[in-house]
């Protein structure tokens, strides 16, 4: 970096700073405690709170919703320096997501590199703004891990596509506007050659969701069902039969995402937390030598993610990043999540175990801990990640 | 700052890679030690290392250095991990260069500081005196006595010990052991009258001793930093040394690897290359993301320490955490799947567990900084 793009940076986190300090309202500023803290956007949204709305309007007229993306796409066109600045800078202040959206993690990514101008133009300020809530149409009862293997088919009919089929897992579907979906167009192929990659509206004819209950209580993800959906040609992103590549790097941007998970690095340490249930012995300790070690040790871990995070963005920005290293990230990720929340689960003792009560906000401490199990299972388990990091950045062989 | 090398650190991680690789592979360390060498490192290639800038790497302009950070410190460090080589940097270069330019005044930078860029002169702190590194249970006695003090006691492992022609000594001027307050640094010529060095020949075959002071004299000009002061100043130059030896982790964890990724894609059994099972597969691949995190982690430390270092600490302990536990997997797992062959003297493997053990006690152990970030978050 030069000394003058260096003293310009230094202006643009002057005025950031001061930009958030001036309008990022204070409740907009405390961790997340329930899913209706977290603004998704769509046709249907509410904000649950003035702030929520104030906090979200601003971001977005700044293009701060999506602040990496060009601005004629409606973001914020900021440099990677420029971004890294900003994610500073709010997490300086603890500042929430103004907009949480698959839109914004995996399929603005994906139309960015394989989109047509058209779709572009279409669909990304309107993910920008919010206006549009997206769900993903990737995995099938019969396709997991072995995703390839789906069977959602495609027939052409003059200018469009008949889709017949059944998708599983679908994130908020109930509550989605669009879907991106994989779907089969050539059957006679092998099955990563067949493939296409589809956009289409919820609210389509033959289109319905049916929410599958978890073992948390909550039912995030739901069977998604197609029957006869009349989609046109022209929302094909990339080409036809080639969608697996679309496919295989919008996986890429979701596992970053969920290797993210978890509020790392804001509000209490997890020590301090635990000392509120387990107590302190005279030296000010934790009053559990065992409990308190393993604390320790995951504070080590978490901290070494976050820094190994970081290198990841910058590596990327720099043509450094191998394509495949967000499933080395998404892996580790997601068990240092999960041991997040046995130690949680543990320093809450019985505390920990109501289910329904104000007292507990309704189980919020079981029944995160419970959603957790999943973080190693969607988008990819840690086993289908091993063996991406063995076949492709190892380069072991026969995998 | 980017968690990424720059050009310029890229351009001096290839030049230090191509001279250690090319004068120093593991080889060198093995002759030294089957020789019974008795400097333990060789004096010549200190020497051109000494010439290409890396002894005064981190040593300011004026006194003859690079002036380079704690960051190209690191740089350097890895490479050393690599191949393992025996040499000065860590105690000369990079710790006591640090503390003395830190902590000296006018008087003593420019009497050692060039002698150090210039390769000629050796020094290294002087500070475990237990079992287990616990710096502020330093006991070591100075007591005052005319114009000076008079120093008592015993330190345990003093890397390059043996060869140093400075001692940069962690003494107690006030206070009981395990009190932050009372704590000096001193100069001490190791010829000086009382000082006794025993070199102790390590399971990693790298340079370390045991030192008796008994009444050794010392003159007031002989005080690092400030009298009873010297908590502050040890802690910085620990938490230096204690990034410089996680990248030296980082460097040697990184070889083994990919030497045991090597022998998976080229050892076979039961009619295919072991690589091939799912089981060691999985092993390798977890190895790798550990490595990876802990390369962050470490390129972390180091930029903090370029910050601030009196801020690092927390960064450090994560960093040195990391790096002994990776390292221990690494080496482990390094020796477990070269089989048989990785018991054998013949093979190098041995040598990088070896070396992992000795690093992972410097400064310091998992467990040590562990416990350190414990206390840093109030639990």
């Amino acid at each position: 970096m030069s000394e003058s793009e260096a003293v310009d940076l230094e202006q643009f986190r002057n005025e950031t700073r001061a930009w958030l300090e001036a309008n990022c309202p204070p409740e907009m500023r405390k961790p997340t405690t329930s899913d209706a803290d977290v603004f998704w956007g769509g046709r249907n949204t509410k904000f649950s709170s003035e702030p929520q709305r104030i906090w979200f309007e601003r971001m977005r007229d700044k293009g701060w919703t999506v602040p990496d993306w060009p601005k004629e796409y409606g973001g914020g066109g900021l440099s990677a320096a420029e971004h890294k600045v900003l994610r500073a800078e709010m997490g300086r202040i603890g500042a929430r997501p103004p907009l949480s959206s698959f839109g914004i993690w995996m399929l603005g990514p994906a139309l960015l590199k394989y989109g047509n101008e058209a779709q572009k133009k279409e669909h990304l300020p309107k993910i920008a703004a919010g206006e549009i809530r997206w769900c993903q149409g990737y995995s099938e009862p019969n396709a997991g891990s072995d995703l390839a293997s789906l069977q959602t088919r495609a027939e052409s009919d003059g200018d469009d596509f008949v889709i017949t089929g059944q998708k599983i897992w679908t994130s908020y579907a109930n509550y989605a506007d669009w879907i991106f979906c994989l779907v089969r167009t050539d059957p006679a192929a092998k099955k990563h050659d067949g493939i296409s990659f589809i956009l289409f509206d919820m609210t389509s004819k033959g289109v319905s969701t049916k929410p599958i209950l978890l073992i948390s209580g909550y039912s995030p993800f739901c069977e998604t069902f197609f029957d006869n959906v009349r989609v046109p040609k022209s929302h094909v992103v990339g080409t036809v039969n080639r969608g697996w590549d679309v496919a295989k790097y919008l996986l890429q941007h979701e596992r970053a995402m969920i290797s993210g998970m978890g509020e790392r690095g804001v509000g209490r340490p997890l020590g301090q937390i635990a000392a509120d249930s387990v107590g302190t012995d005279t030296l000010g300790r934790l009053d559990d030598a065992v409990l308190r070690s393993q604390i320790a040790g995951f504070d080590v871990d978490e901290a070494a993610l976050a820094a190994c995070a970081e290198r990841a963005v910058d590596l990327a920005k720099a043509g450094q990043a191998h394509p495949a290293f967000s499933s080395a990230m998404k892996y580790y990720g997601t068990e240092l999540n999960k041991r997040r929340y046995e130690i949680l689960m543990s320093a809450g003792g019985v505390d920990a175990l109501e289910w329904e009560s104000e007292r507990s906000k309704q189980g919020a401490r079981p029944r995160a801990w419970l959603r957790t199990k999943a973080n190693s299972i969607e988008g990819g388990t840690s086993e289908v990640m091993l063996g991406i990091v063995a076949k492709r950045i190892l380069d072991l062989p026969g995998a | 700052m980017a968690l990424v090398l720059t050009e310029e650190q890229s351009m001096l991680r290839d030049s230090a890679r191509g001279l250690i690789s090319d004068k120093a592979p593991v080889s060198h360390l093995r002759h030294l030690r089957d020789s019974k060498d008795p400097t333990g490192f060789s004096k010549e290639f200190w020497q051109s290392f000494a010439e290409m800038g890396f002894a005064g790497l981190l040593v300011p302009e004026e006194f003859g250095g690079s002036a380079l950070g704690y960051v190209e410190a690191g740089v350097v460090m890895e490479e050393i991990g690599r191949t393992l080589m025996p040499s000065p940097f860590l105690a000369t270069s990079v710790v006591a260069a640090s503390a003395l330019n830190r902590g000296g005044n006018a008087a003593q930078k420019s009497e050692f500081l060039p002698k150090i860029s210039s390769g000629s002169l050796l020094a290294t702190l002087a500070v475990d005196e237990g079992a287990k590194h616990r710096p502020l249970q330093t006991s070591l006695q100075a007591v005052r006595a005319g114009n000076g003090f008079k120093l008592s006691g015993a330190k345990a492992l003093v890397v390059d010990g043996h060869v140093a022609d400075l001692l940069i000594v962690a003494a107690r001027t006030a206070g009981s052991a395990g009190e932050r307050d009372g704590l000096t640094l001193f100069l001490v010529n190791p010829a000086a009258k009382g000082v006794a060095i025993e070199r102790t020949i390590m399971v990693d075959s790298h340079n370390a001793a045991r030192i008796e002071f008994a009444n050794v004299e010392v003159n007031a000009d002989s005080v690092l930093g400030e009298v009873d002061q010297g908590a502050g100043l040890l802690e910085g130059v620990l938490d230096i040394g204690r990034g410089a030896v996680a990248s030296e982790m980082v460097g040697l964890s990184d070889e083994v690897f990919n030497r045991t990724v090597e022998y998976l894609k080229s050892r076979k059994q039961f009619g295919k290359l072991i690589g091939e099972f799912q089981a060691l597969q999985h092993r390798a691949a977890q190895l790798y993301v550990d490595i990876e995190i802990t390369r962050a982690a470490v390129m972390k430390a180091l930029q903090a320490l370029d910050t601030d270092v009196a801020k690092a600490a927390p960064a450090v302990a994560v960093a040195k955490a990391r790096a002994g536990t990776t390292a221990t997997r690494a080496v482990q797992e390094g020796v477990q799947m070269h089989g048989g062959m990785g018991m054998t003297d013949q093979f190098d493997i041995g040598f990088f567990m070896k070396r992992a053990r000795v690093c992972e006690e410097l400064f310091g152990d998992a467990n040590y900084h562990t416990e350190q970030l414990a206390r840093a978050r109030g639990y």
